[in-house]
């Protein structure tokens, strides 16, 4: 169990948002992390060398971050087996869906995108309904 | 546009790690509306939302981005099944291990193989789906 964390929550969340701000008033794009990922991958070469560098910089975020306050706790209940059905349904769906947390939660809902509305609604009411199922009715 | 991408990307991991979203037991306690709920989650949102959009209501005064040729955002505004769809299975995997695929990718140099084996099926996933669309020959989108 964890507790409720108003402050940190709050900060954390508004370098999120200036995350975003910065990457659509700097270089005209959605931080969306799947979109990103995706492209990386698949996109014309123009358009990959800007999303290798925030896909550095996440990784990098947390590598400064060790070095100069703490190592973040990061607890991961899941076993290999679940991670990776997770990973393979989080994958194909972010691609199918358009978006994730980030394009569609954070981006799509600052830039009022009804698309994005629904879609945050439908994955984090899949995402409770599957925890209520794995811990009070399966009972994990 | 480099030098966005990767000061934005810091930004991002910082603010994971700031409001504890990095953690997936934290994600699932916020999805857990049934047993010890933790609403942190609904105020990283709120905050991220409220800071993204006062800078995307600034864009809307500018012609351009600062350091690119245009903006490039998403146009669509159809609710499609391949939306809802989408949404579902990736909410169904956020449920089952906690992990989104920003968290997952910012703890990989903390959480080692654990976040390895996600983020390694997620990009097999997002392969899968588009050898799926390829042959369900839906129209080509940007990536």
């Amino acid at each position: 169990m964890t507790g409720f964390t108003p402050l940190s929550s709050l900060a954390g969340g508004a370098l999120i948002g200036l995350a975003a701000a910065l990457l659509w008033l700097g270089a005209g794009r959605i931080a969306g992390i799947s979109g990103i990922v995706a492209g990386a991958a698949t996109g014309e070469a123009s358009e990959r060398s800007w999303r290798l560098a925030f896909l550095a910089g996440l990784v990098g975020a947390l590598l400064l971050y060790q070095a100069a306050v703490a190592r973040p706790a990061v607890d991961i209940a899941a076993g290999p087996m679940t991670l990776a059905v997770a990973g393979l349904l989080v994958g194909f769906g972010t691609r199918l869906g358009m978006g994730c947390t980030s394009g569609h939660g954070v981006c799509g809902i600052a830039r009022l995108s009804r698309r994005s509305l629904v879609a945050t609604c439908v994955f984090t009411a899949a995402g409770a309904a599957t925890v209520f199922v794995v811990r009070h009715v399966v009972g994990v | 546009m480099q030098a966005v991408g990767l000061l934005s990307g810091l930004l991002f991991g910082l603010g994971l790690v700031v409001s504890g979203m990095i953690s997936p037991a934290k994600v699932l306690a916020f999805l857990d509306v049934a047993g010890a709920w933790d609403p942190s989650l609904a105020l990283v949102m709120a905050a991220a939302v409220s800071v993204a959009g006062v800078g995307f209501a600034i864009g809307r005064r500018l012609r351009k981005p600062l350091a690119a040729t245009a903006f490039a955002g998403p146009t669509r505004r159809d609710i499609d099944a391949n939306l809802i769809a989408g949404a579902l299975l990736f909410g169904i995997g956020w449920g089952l291990a906690g992990f989104c695929p920003g968290p997952a990718l910012a703890s990989l140099s903390v959480a080692g193989s654990r976040s390895a084996v996600f983020v390694i099926a997620m990009l097999a996933g997002m392969g899968g789906e588009a050898l799926f669309s390829r042959f369900a020959n839906r129209r080509p989108r940007p990536a």
